[in-house]
């Protein structure tokens, strides 16, 4: 036991302490990353076509990735595409056509060897391997591979056998795949629905029994019912509540900053002020364009800041406050100009460019921290039907992100303009979305990210692109 | 034109400023619309399947999270109703008498239910009870759509002999039924009773008769699920809970980071670092958590420089969360309490007024920092030997959680500097160790000053967070009708089978008495 300890230093970016002079988070004992996993996951979709594995994978992806779990899909479909050029019909995929199972077999040991490089040099830490997987042998041969490599491995399997959800999902997404290119609906349907039938044979669903070491959800029905079986560990555990709250009636998401404020109008972040007499203007203006969208039953959602509650207000229809909506804390810079900061605080004006998504204020957030969040809101808004969410630039932009899919070197500087609505609608595997400018004057508070991020930089080099203000 | 807003002082939430009073129509009461209409928990069951731990832990839970909720064990009202317990005869399905006395009890539970959810602002009713059969669940679901109830039912199913076995040694044979039986007899007629039940147990069906039911079937204490039909927000996060703990014996260790330059100024907030006596015990911290030998500790601490300090001390990998960082004093950051109350003297006072709601001027309140600990409470209960080294504010967040505190209690617990919580869970509830590592600290406990009234009622609003004790369980449960059929149970033959020991039928009836009112200590609790 030593009273000598090593003493700490506060990163510059992501403000967290470190033991010893240097800045390097390489090597130290504190891990500031919340610990989802000590090790690669593969997430195995099974199921029959049309059930769903897609849209699931597809969905909980964004969400991982969001999240700050690096995930990526790899869709077997498309390997086989890759290998064969055109598709001709469903006979491709009897269990009796040997050459064609010669293929599929290979393009799946590609796909595995993909999931393993993503694994070891690209620092990915969960793989969906989208395919059907329905038989004990192939999910065998994925099991021994990732157990030879120290893979968890967690099952997702979606059970359906509701015939108009199954044509629904086909018409949605399966007419427009380029296997059916040059197939009139009709005739692409027969062959789909033919060739879902050459699956089935084999078909042999995850057994409560029989499977009971592994790990797995079974979703029956679009969620009607799950079975889990041995969740090993918090990313699993999380899988399974996503999964469980998200659904597919159709709805819609409103996103919106509060009417422009008397701090936007100065050129100041962060604070609590009210609205200007255009922000006003804009609540007003907001109520109208609601009712004129005849929303059923929707739900209003504002920060605890007095300008998205006065944006509220104007609508009168009941909200609801959430604190976790908030704007991001400016910590020192809170109130300040950009010139402000740059006059008091230029290097970290400068860090904040550099890396904007990771870059934390002195006593403050970073849009990481933002994430983390806006975690339960998003969850929220999965269960929701029609919500209206009344919100800030930080905030907004990251749950367009969310939504959007987009990095997290997209994400600081998506356009959120004031006094424009975005109406978000998912459709297929995506989101359909719709700006709506309602044509109230405002201050552009959108700052580009400037050439010159270094430190050293002159401070009109700085200021390049501060938007304009009184 | 949109009404004028106004800030409350307490809360500093922004409000209509006409009506700066708790009821608002316009702020809608249910945040995330966590419970809305009323729900019942319904357990399902064998006895011995972990009904009544997982009623009184949800209990917990809910209620920490802000939603009031409130366990109605029938078992209960069955030894209001029949004050001695003989054997596991009463339990037989052909004993008419018994059948009768049990089903007026069910029936009593649900009236106090009812009354519960309409008029004591109840939201979420635990209904503890065996709930077998297809016959008492269809009476209750008619209960439920007479009243405009939500019912929600978590069934408990294990075959696993062992942790049966386990269960009845730790809750059955101390329960007040076995008062006068030996271990091994107390063992055997549980046993008995259990099969008086399994004769016409209808396990939920997911596939037929239950299939627009909502439930959710815990198998083998977690190692499996089924979740059919999650038909809300708050049946979700039942879900979620319920999936994420554990039974496996484990310590969770809570302490502080070591005395900071800051405590021994008097300074609230800030970020300084770690005083001498700090570091010293900082040291001895480590000594400490050597010698508890403990398989797989994992260490978390905040982003704040002084519990890094104090974790660096320790030598072993530990974790980094915002979300331990101690509370935000806002504008009062890194003041003394005597600054604030020089240049702050209104803020100082409704501090002192409501300290569970006050919110720092661009600060949090302990509400807020509820909301911001909650995952970490989720993740503790997925792990097993943990030691958080955190803050003041912070500690009394999580201590409250585990030890069922209320909003009220919560911002007054002691958590001095150097001093080690350690919470083992035993029975229904937790054992608290408290070892003081003997290094000297200035003492930041604030109590409540005596002069303190009351404020104006502060707002309740659902999607903020507002823990609530888990209410006494019903101590003389409303027993209407049954006076006449109360002592029947009590015969010398049956007498006899628990207790060999005992002579005189009207001493023991009499020592049972009294013992059974002594009993109603949390840990003693059976069907």
């Amino acid at each position: 036991m030593s009273t000598e300890q090593k003493e700490l230093t506060q990163t510059p970016l992501l403000k967290i302490w470190v033991p010893g002079m240097g800045s390097s988070l390489g090597q130290r004992r504190g891990s500031s990353r919340p610990q989802f996993t000590n090790c690669p996951t593969m997430i195995v979709m099974v199921g029959l076509p049309a059930r769903g594995k897609t849209y699931i994978s597809k969905k909980l992806t964004r969400y991982l990735n969001w999240i700050g779990v690096p995930t990526q899909v790899f869709n077997l479909g498309q390997y086989r595409r890759e290998v064969v050029q055109t598709y001709k019909n469903y006979e491709f995929f009897r269990p009796d056509n040997e050459e064609a199972m010669k293929i599929r077999r290979s393009c799946a040991t590609n796909a595995l060897k993909d999931i393993a490089n993503y694994f070891t040099k690209e620092q990915g830490q969960v793989a969906v391997f989208d395919a059907t997987n329905t038989t004990r042998e192939r999910r065998g041969v994925i099991i021994s591979f990732a157990k030879e490599r120290g893979y968890k491995v967690f099952f997702i399997e979606s059970v359906c056998d509701d015939l108009e959800i199954i044509e629904e999902n086909i018409m949605q997404v399966k007419l427009s795949s380029p296997d059916y290119e040059n197939y009139d609906k009709e005739e692409a349907l027969v062959d789909f629905l033919k060739r879902i039938d050459c699956y089935k044979l084999s078909y042999v669903p995850l057994d409560e029994e029989k499977d009971r070491h592994l790990s797995f959800i079974k979703i029956f029905n679009v969620g009607s019912r799950y079975l889990v079986n041995h969740v090993q560990d918090h990313i699993q555990s999380r899988i399974v509540y996503y999964l469980m709250n998200i659904h597919v009636t159709p709805r819609s998401i409103y996103l919106s900053r509060h009417g422009e404020s008397e701090l936007n109008l100065l050129g100041r972040i962060g604070g609590d002020s009210g609205l200007s007499s255009q922000g006003l203007k804009y609540a007003k203006a907001l109520a109208e364009f609601i009712r004129g969208q005849s929303i059923k039953d929707l739900k209003v959602w504002s920060s605890h800041m007095k300008r998205t509650i006065q944006t509220a207000e104007a609508l009168g229809v009941p909200y609801e406050q959430w604190k976790a909506l908030n704007e991001i804390d400016a910590g020192v810079c809170e109130e300040m100009m950009y010139e402000e900061i740059q006059a008091t605080h230029p290097e970290e004006f400068a860090l904040r460019d550099q890396d904007k998504y990771r870059y934390r204020y002195p006593k403050g957030e970073s849009y990481e921290d933002l994430v983390h969040r806006l975690e339960p809101v998003i969850m929220e808004l999965e269960r929701q039907e029609n919500v209206l969410v009344i919100c800030h630039q930080a905030v907004m932009r990251c749950l367009l992100a969310y939504f959007l899919d987009k990095s997290a070197d997209d994400l600081p500087y998506l356009k959120c303009p004031l006094h424009t609505v975005l109406k978000l609608t998912p459709l297929a595997y995506g989101c359909k979305v719709e700006s709506f400018y309602l044509n109230i004057q405002a201050v552009n508070t959108h700052r580009d990210r400037p050439p010159n991020v270094n430190i050293a930089r002159k401070t009109e080099e700085a200021l390049q692109t501060v938007p304009e203000h009184q | 034109m949109p009404r004028e807003l106004t800030q409350n002082r307490i809360q500093k939430i922004w409000i209509p400023s006409k009506d700066d009073k708790p009821s608002m129509p316009r702020i809608s009461h249910g945040g995330p619309h966590l419970a809305n209409p009323p729900t019942v928990i319904v357990m399902v069951g064998l006895p011995a399947r972990g009904k009544t731990y997982i009623s009184k832990k949800l209990t917990r839970y809910l209620n920490w999270i802000g939603i009031p909720t409130k366990v109605f064990n029938v078992g209960e009202y069955r030894r209001e109703a029949v004050k001695h317990y003989s054997s596991y005869d009463f339990f037989k399905s052909d004993n008419e008498d018994a059948v009768k006395i049990r089903q007026q009890c069910a029936l009593a539970a649900l009236r106090d239910v009812k009354t519960y959810l309409t008029e004591e602002e109840g939201q979420v009713a635990v209904f503890d009870a065996t709930n077998t059969t297809r016959e008492r669940r269809d009476m209750i679901l008619e209960f439920g759509a007479v009243n405009d109830f939500k019912i929600f039912f978590i069934e408990s199913l294990c075959d696993d002999p062992n942790v049966i076995a386990t269960n009845i040694l730790e809750v059955k044979v101390s329960c007040p039924d076995y008062q006068d039986c030996n271990k091994t007899d107390a063992m055997e007629d549980f046993k008995k009773r259990i099969e008086c039940y399994r004769m016409n147990y209808q396990p939920l069906d997911p596939d037929q008769y239950d299939r627009n039911l909502s439930f959710i079937k815990v198998i083998d204490v977690g190692r499996r699920f089924l979740v059919n039909r999650i038909r809300d927000h708050i049946q979700s996060r039942i879900v979620y809970y319920l999936m994420n703990i554990h039974v496996q014996p484990r310590s969770i260790y809570l302490c502080r980071h070591g005395e900071s330059l800051h405590n021994q100024q008097g300074r609230l907030g800030g970020d300084s670092g770690l005083s001498t006596r700090g570091r010293k015990f900082a040291g001895a911290l480590a000594k400490f958590v050597e010698e508890q030998n403990l398989k797989d500790l994992k260490v978390w601490t905040s982003q704040l420089r002084r519990s890094i300090q104090t974790a660096e001390a320790l030598n072993v990998p530990y974790e980094q969360w915002k979300a331990l960082n101690e509370i935000d004093g806002g504008v009062c950051e890194e003041m003394t309490y005597e600054e604030v109350r020089e240049r702050f003297p209104e803020e100082f006072a409704l501090r002192d007024q409501d300290k569970y709601y006050y919110r720092y001027p661009s600060g949090e309140s302990y509400q807020d920092l509820v909301q911001r600990v909650e995952p970490v409470i989720m993740e503790l209960e997925r792990h097993e030997n943990v030691l958080v080294i955190c803050h003041q504010a912070v500690m009394r967040c999580l201590l409250a959680y585990f030890l069922d505190k209320s909003a009220d209690e919560m911002p007054y617990l002691k958590c001095p500097l150097h001093t080690v919580l350690k919470l083992t869970p035993v029975a229904y509830g937790c054992k608290v160790e408290s070892i003081s590592l003997n290094v000297e600290a200035v003492n930041t406990h604030r109590d409540k000053p005596e002069d303190v009234k009351r404020g104006p009622s502060t707002l309740i609003r659902r999607n903020s967070v507002t823990p609530l004790t888990s209410p006494e369980s019903n101590k003389k449960p409303r027993m209407e009708g049954l006076e006449d059929t109360i002592f029947r149970e009590v015969t010398p033959t049956q007498l006899t089978l628990c207790s060999p020991s005992h002579t005189t039928l009207a001493l023991s009836t009499q020592n049972l008495k009294k013992c059974s009112t002594e009993c109603h200590e949390p840990p003693q609790l059976c069907l």
